[in-house]
């Protein structure tokens, strides 16, 4: 009985540091509180909703990938967003990737689905160089890296306005109000109609930004759809076994006088 | 013949090993037989819950190690690796970094088991400051794998952590040079940090053996907090207390597995998906939550030299606990002030942790000093005042015989058929 009241205290206080620690600051926070979306893959069970992340892949394709590298990933993870063997060979033979030919010499070759995504500059001070002294991050995992995730990236992406009267802007800077300190190098990517969805769903620019922030989080996680399954399982199993467990020691404690 | 051991175990080829070299007995004695308290509750699974952790550590990080690559140009890329295109490798190394937290919580409550029923008195001092030197390198292996990822918090947070010893006065900046083999956190601390954090839990399997032979020597404390007068008080550690420590396992296996399959990442910085990059610092580096009330003691401090002591103090006071607590109950049970106290305790330390993660500024730097002081005033002050002033409630006369004859105790009659001890 006494023993309770200590675990409710010990949980109580449990409760209130893990309060404390949600309301903590963290770095990569945002500017203004982020809209909160609903995302096919939140929560225990939810998947990828594959028809959103094909019509991401396709604006990250056309869009994004001018300037953003996706290095973690290859061709052939496209297969977990439901694109086929075919899709994926002639997706990835579409660009060329960087080899070293037959004569030593460095040459260009058609991707393979084996291969990492291509990236649009070759290192770091090249892209510095292209656009003005701005880095675009790898988005390979850009939605664990950033709080919020694709609340986050979905907001930035649709966060582009005129910069408040009287605010200063850098040169060569954008006003976004979901960006760390609202001022940032990367123009306003998508617009209406931007791109042409092969599904024929009209493409607004909430809707663009909404399906690339689903391949995104595809691309960050592409084991979650597995690990989710494999999580019910493990913890369905170990239900069961706390059950029979708990009712062995009943069993072989019952005769102590205890 | 001279020296071998006489065996009874009857499978002969158990008893040829057996006469030769008694692990069996051993076992049978230690694990087996061994007469435990017939009274824990659910707090004395922590121990067995640790030791399965550590095992999980161990074999998870050797995987790990596999296909993990020490290197400042590659470890970044080798972590998406293996999360990729290692099979299964998403689960190790989440298995892994969520054990890390299991591994503290796991451990923290098994701390305050001690405090809250007096495990570290007399006869179990060494037993105590054994564990207390099991606390310190799991720290450091955890900091240490925690620099692994090579990500902006596993680099800033090495930074930070090394460059407390440039307090140190005179060899401070050259201590701190040797840790960092160059003039900044680089590849030469990664390759010694990953080779530090290989060995050392093994250096850890080999404290955990002391801790639990030490235990072997003393015996369990109970709930009770009072020693085993008899046979009576007790039950052969098999099978009453492996199928109660295996209901425990079970319970915290499946909180393991609700972090690792549904919310993998809740303990880890966004930051740390960032790769490490020297030329940017984070707008704010936060230590890993388990560190976090020893950060907030650091913190505290205005002076860097007095931060640095105040926090390692807070771990060296643990050290010399049982000397400094005077009081000869142990059993929080019986001790109705000072458990009132060690509550305050506990609510220090939280709000420590909570301070520890927001920014030294307003109120959180009250609240981190006023925290800072009691963590102090409880260990140096109060415990040794109150042991002295203390009225403890009276002690009952066995485990098996909780009610005083003369009527002393605080239980109606009829809890002795059913005591409250029953969990």
């Amino acid at each position: 009985m006494r023993s309770l009241v200590l675990a409710s205290h010990v949980l109580a206080a449990l409760g209130l540091a893990s309060m404390g620690l949600l309301a903590a600051g963290t770095p990569a926070r945002a500017q203004e509180a982020l809209p909160h979306q609903e995302w096919s893959f939140n929560g225990p069970f939810g998947p990828f909703d594959r028809a959103a992340a094909q019509r991401g892949y396709q604006v990250y394709k056309e869009v994004c990938s001018n300037c953003h590298s996706l290095k973690a990933a290859y061709y052939r993870d496209l297969a977990g967003i439901g694109l086929s063997a075919e899709q994926i060979k002639a997706t990835a033979a579409s660009v060329t990737v960087p080899d070293i030919g037959p004569d030593g010499a460095p040459a260009e070759r058609p991707a393979l689905p084996s291969d990492h995504f291509r990236s649009p500059f070759p290192n770091e001070l090249a892209a510095r160089a292209a656009l003005n002294g701005a880095l675009p991050p790898d988005l390979s995992v850009i939605e664990l890296a950033r709080e919020g995730g694709a609340d986050y990236v979905d907001a930035l992406l649709t966060g582009y306005s005129d910069p408040p009267a009287g605010m200063k802007m850098g040169d060569g800077m954008n006003y976004n109000k979901y960006f760390p300190g609202n001022q940032i190098a990367m123009p306003r990517p998508l617009q209406d109609g931007q791109v042409t969805y092969a599904d024929g769903t009209p493409a607004s620019t909430a809707q663009e930004a909404h399906d690339v922030a689903t391949f995104l989080a595809y691309i960050a996680q592409p084991e979650m759809e597995a690990r989710k399954r494999m999580g019910v399982k493990v913890v369905l199993f170990l239900i069961f076994l706390t059950g029979i467990t708990y009712a062995v020691k009943r069993k072989v404690w019952s005769d102590v006088d205890h | 013949m001279v020296g071998l051991h006489k065996s009874e175990f009857a499978n002969p080829v158990i008893n040829w090993i057996d006469t030769r070299l008694p692990i069996f007995t051993m076992m049978q004695k230690e694990y087996g037989v061994f007469p435990t308290p017939k009274n824990f509750n659910y707090f004395w699974n922590f121990g067995a819950l640790a030791m399965v952790n550590l095992v999980i550590m161990i074999v998870t990080g050797i995987v790990l190690a596999m296909n993990y690559k020490p290197d400042a140009a590659l470890a970044f890329d080798s972590v998406q690796r293996i999360m990729r295109d290692v099979n299964f490798g998403w689960m190790i190394r989440y298995v892994h970094a969520n054990g890390a937290s299991m591994f503290f919580i796991v451990t923290y409550i098994h701390l305050f088991r001690g405090l809250y029923y007096g495990s570290y008195k007399m006869p179990r001092e060494l037993l105590w400051m054994i564990g207390v030197v099991i606390l310190l390198l799991m720290m450091a292996t955890a900091f240490m794998g925690y620099v692994l990822p090579w990500g902006q918090m596993s680099y800033w947070g090495a930074t930070v952590i090394t460059n407390l010893f440039s307090a140190i006065p005179v060899v401070g900046n050259s201590i701190v040079t040797w840790l960092w083999g160059g003039f900044a956190v680089g590849d030469a601390t990664l390759n010694r940090f990953f080779s530090l954090h290989y060995l050392l839990p093994f250096v850890l399997v080999g404290v955990v053996f002391l801790h639990v032979a030490a235990l072997h020597i003393t015996g369990s404390n109970n709930p009770l907090g009072i020693e085993v007068k008899g046979p009576q008080d007790t039950l052969p550690f098999h099978p009453y207390y492996t199928v109660k420590d295996s209901v425990g396992i079970c319970v915290f296996l499946l909180v393991f597995a609700v972090l690792v399959f549904f919310v993998p990442n809740f303990f880890s910085s966004p930051d740390n998906f960032i790769p490490a990059n020297p030329l940017a610092t984070p707008a704010e580096i936060v230590p890993e939550w388990y560190f976090l009330p020893f950060y907030a003691i650091l913190r505290s401090v205005p002076n860097k030299l007095g931060g640095v002591m105040m926090m390692f103090g807070s771990i060296a006071v643990l050290f010399v606990l049982p000397w400094l607590d005077t009081s000869k109950v142990r059993s929080c049970k019986f001790r109705p002030v000072y458990r009132q106290f060690l509550f305050l305790l506990v609510i220090a330390v939280i709000t420590l942790g909570t301070v520890g993660a927001h920014r030294p500024e307003g109120i959180w730097v009250y609240l981190g000093r006023v925290a800072t002081l009691y963590y102090f005033l409880h260990f140096l002050v109060i415990l040794p005042v109150l042991g002295k002033l203390e009225r403890t409630l009276p002690l009952p006369e066995s485990i098996s015989r909780k009610v005083l004859p003369g009527g002393g105790g605080p239980l109606p009659g009829g809890a002795a058929a059913k005591p409250m001890e029953k969990m």
